[in-house]
């Protein structure tokens, strides 16, 4: 895919995509959290992880993002480790980690960070602070804002780094339905300049409405994947098909 | 009872008068005790922070080195001090026995180590809130540092507080070091160890009385600030 | 701008420190080390005023037992000594700590104890024998236990009157390891008895049922000395304005300042320097 990422020119830009899981387990203890799970996930699908509690969802996506090391099996982004490969990703968390400062300086923060020069940095905040509806908002103190501008704050600041992977993990669990909204309009944009986006939900609607493609996983192990459209209304197991019903509420 | 309506007494009348003696030993242990906390702060909170965030080989032993410190007695750290900068003493040729300078030292070494402790378990408790966001961010372990410091600012003037408090308190180290001198090294606790030793019970108490309401100030005036700016960033 | 806050503020107080250092280094001083009787009595505060006018040189004071002065002294953190305990003081000069050992004053001790005194030794002449009166009584009995001139007297006293107080430490006999006023507010705090300079006694606040008891025998005369540091032994000794000092001291014009010292009309020490060569 072509690479959406610009970092002033420093450095020659690399493709992160496809990201390929090969039997990647992860254990805590005794217990086996993650399961043998191969994949491989290309660019331009906005990728949704479903699965009941406890199934291991968050803690794929922190595998993939390099917060966590797998016990064994490897994550490769286009043949590069994840520790390289996270610069060119962000994640946003399900409660949005601010620093104690106002919501444009939360902003500027990762871009110094990041190397941007300080005559940039201005013109992307702003750009970044539109293109979240928080513009007005720039002088506030970012504690003080609503849960759902805070959500879309720690997006924006996510998205100020223009990542070519986009990690979400429930960024809507905590919100009502109007700030989910807001913050599903953000993603679709965001979606649409390219970046990819893997995410994970309980939600089954808003998977429904954002996924093209669908990772579900069960008790750690990856029990379905494929297009969006045919897991909702064919899926292979009996396991998706109990949790689309609203049975498997636990892995 | 007699002796406290007394203290009472002369403390008010020494402040109404704006005594020049008191105004020269209030004048002076702020001289001493301010600058030690400065200091103390400036090797403190990055010492705290980094035992919190870094990992390296001892760091659990640096933490408990760090909390059993916070209990030095002021009177073993006088005398140690005294014997380094004893013109006997390794020290000697700096001239620095007998002057503010070796009571600003001494309470540095008094207080550095509970501004240190305090601010390690503050940053431990923000690093955990704030871990996996900076490093999905990419910010490195000396960046955090200086980041959690400064977000945690409003917990940490509490610690510096506690280490002023330590330092305007304290009368063993300032005692032997500063040798309580007349117009030069003698401050308010040392002053009314003196006056204790004089007999003179009032005045003792009385300035006594004005030393807690002191501290009282610098703590309601730093509080203040705290929660105005607070208010506003949150 | 958060930098900035702290950049300041740093600034600040780095330029506070900065000026507390020479805070009076343009200052020409002299550092003795004395006595508590010395300083806690006033009488420094009243003659080195007159010291510093006639030679321009100020004097800083570090009071503290005999015993520390002179470990003080040895370690040449001072440029003066003064104190008072003959023996302790030649010894001193002997081992070339100091120059030489001039008299200064004198004054005498007093022995003081609650106004019930329950050893009945009110008005007796004899210091021993009344030192005996209260070991055999037992009352309770506060000593200096500090190594000072006046803690070194008092032990030479119990042991003219036989009486090992070590085996008693503890029980009646009280050694509290301080100053003479510190030792005072002991005596009044535990209703007990008590060997001071009458110096300090005098300018005491906090006598309160304490009364003087005994007085007047010779064997509680108290001399006070100065000695000079030897710059031999720590050169950065500052011997000119310390024999200044010393000679000032002995002078006419300072025996006078000394004896004209009173506190409520009584005059506390008695100036008897004999010329040069005592």
């Amino acid at each position: 895919m072509r690479f959406r990422h610009d970092n002033g020119g420093e450095r020659a830009t690399q493709t992160i995509c496809p990201l390929v899981l090969h039997e990647v387990c992860y254990e805590a203890g005794e217990q086996r959290l993650i399961d043998h799970i191969s994949c491989t996930l290309e660019a331009q699908a906005y990728t949704m992880v479903l699965g009941p509690n406890g199934a291991g969802k968050s803690l794929l996506l922190r595998l993939c993002h390099g917060l966590i090391s797998p016990s064994s099996g490897s994550i490769l982004w286009n043949g590069l480790a994840v520790r390289e490969a996270r610069r060119y990703q962000a994640m946003v968390f399900q409660r949005p980690v601010l620093l104690r400062r106002t919501v444009a300086a939360n902003i500027s923060y990762v871009l110094s960070i990041h190397g941007r020069p300080c005559r940039q940095r201005q013109t992307l905040v702003s750009q970044a602070l539109k293109q979240a509806g928080l513009l007005d908002l720039a002088g506030r103190p970012a504690r003080l804002l609503s849960g759902g501008e805070q959500q879309r704050l720690a997006l924006a600041r996510a998205w100020a780094l223009k990542p070519q992977v986009l990690l979400l993990d429930e960024p809507t669990a905590s919100l009502d339905p109007a700030a989910t909204q807001m913050v599903e309009v953000f993603l679709e944009q965001i979606s649409k300049t390219g970046t990819k986006i893997i995410m994970t939900t309980h939600d089954l609607g808003q998977a429904r409405r954002l996924a093209d493609e669908v990772l579900f996983l069960h008790r750690g192990r990856l029990v379905e994947h494929g297009p969006a459209a045919e897991f909702f209304s064919a899926p292979q197991s009996k396991e998706a098909t109990a949790f689309l019903a609203g049975h498997l509420l636990w892995s | 009872m007699h002796d406290f309506t007394a203290a009472f007494g002369t403390a008010l009348a020494l402040i109404v008068e704006f005594d020049h003696d008191l105004v020269a030993i209030v004048s002076l242990s702020l001289v001493v005790s301010l600058p030690a906390v400065g200091l103390a702060a400036v090797c403190g909170l990055p010492l705290g922070a980094a035992v919190a965030v870094l990992q390296f080989p001892g760091r659990s032993l640096l933490g408990t080195l760090l909390n059993a410190t916070m209990g030095l007695p002021p009177v073993v750290v006088g005398l140690a001090l005294y014997v380094l900068l004893s013109r006997a003493g390794p020290l000697g040729e700096l001239g620095l026995l007998y002057t503010p300078a070796a009571m600003i030292l001494a309470q540095c070494i008094l207080v550095t180590p509970i501004i240190a402790a305090l601010t390690r378990q503050t940053i431990a408790d923000l690093h955990e809130e704030y871990d996996e966001q900076l490093r999905s961010l990419g910010v490195g372990p000396w960046r955090t540092i200086g980041t959690l410091l400064w977000d945690g600012r409003f917990s940490l003037l509490t610690a510096v507080l506690a280490g002023l408090g330590r330092a305007s308190a304290e009368v063993g180290a300032v005692i032997i070091v500063g040798g309580n001198i007349n117009h030069v090294t003698r401050v308010m606790t040392t002053t009314i160890a003196l006056e204790t030793s004089k007999g003179n019970l009032p005045l003792a108490l009385g300035l006594g009385i004005i030393l807690v309401l002191l501290t009282f100030m610098l703590n309601a005036a730093a509080l203040a600030i705290r929660d105005v700016t607070k208010r506003a960033y949150g | 701008m958060p930098c900035r806050i702290l950049s300041t503020s740093l600034t600040v107080v780095v330029l506070v420190a900065v000026l507390a250092l020479p805070a009076v280094a343009g200052e020409r001083f002299i550092t003795v080390v004395s006595t508590t009787s010395t300083e806690n009595s006033g009488l420094f505060g009243y003659i080195l005023p007159q010291f510093q006018q006639a030679t321009g040189i100020a004097v800083r004071v570090v009071a503290v037992g005999t015993g520390q002065a002179m470990k003080n002294a040895e370690r040449g953190d001072a440029d003066v000594l003064f104190v008072h305990h003959q023996p302790s003081e030649e010894q001193f000069v002997a081992q070339g700590f100091g120059v030489q050992r001039r008299d200064v004053m004198y004054n005498d001790f007093v022995l003081v104890g609650p106004q019930t005194d329950p050893a009945r030794i009110q008005g007796m002449m004899d210091v021993v024998a009344a030192l005996a009166q209260i070991a055999a009584t037992p009352a309770p009995f506060v000593s200096r236990g500090d190594d000072s001139g006046t803690h070194k007297l008092e032990l030479s006293l119990w042991e003219a009157a036989g009486i090992d107080v070590k085996k008693a430490s503890g029980s009646w006999y009280r050694e509290v390891g301080a100053g003479m006023g510190a030792t005072l507010n002991a005596a009044t705090g535990l209703d007990g008895y008590t060997i001071s300079d009458r110096g300090t006694w005098i300018s005491f606040q906090n006598k309160r049922k304490l009364a003087m008891l005994v007085a007047g025998d010779p064997r509680l005369f108290n001399q006070y000395g100065v000695i000079l540091v030897n710059p031999a032994k720590h050169a950065h000794v500052k011997a000119k304005d310390g024999q200044a000092f010393i000679d000032w001291l002995t002078s006419d014009q300072g025996q006078q300042a000394i004896a004209d010292f009173r506190i409520e009309g009584q005059q506390l020490f008695f100036p008897n320097a004999h010329k040069e060569g005592s």
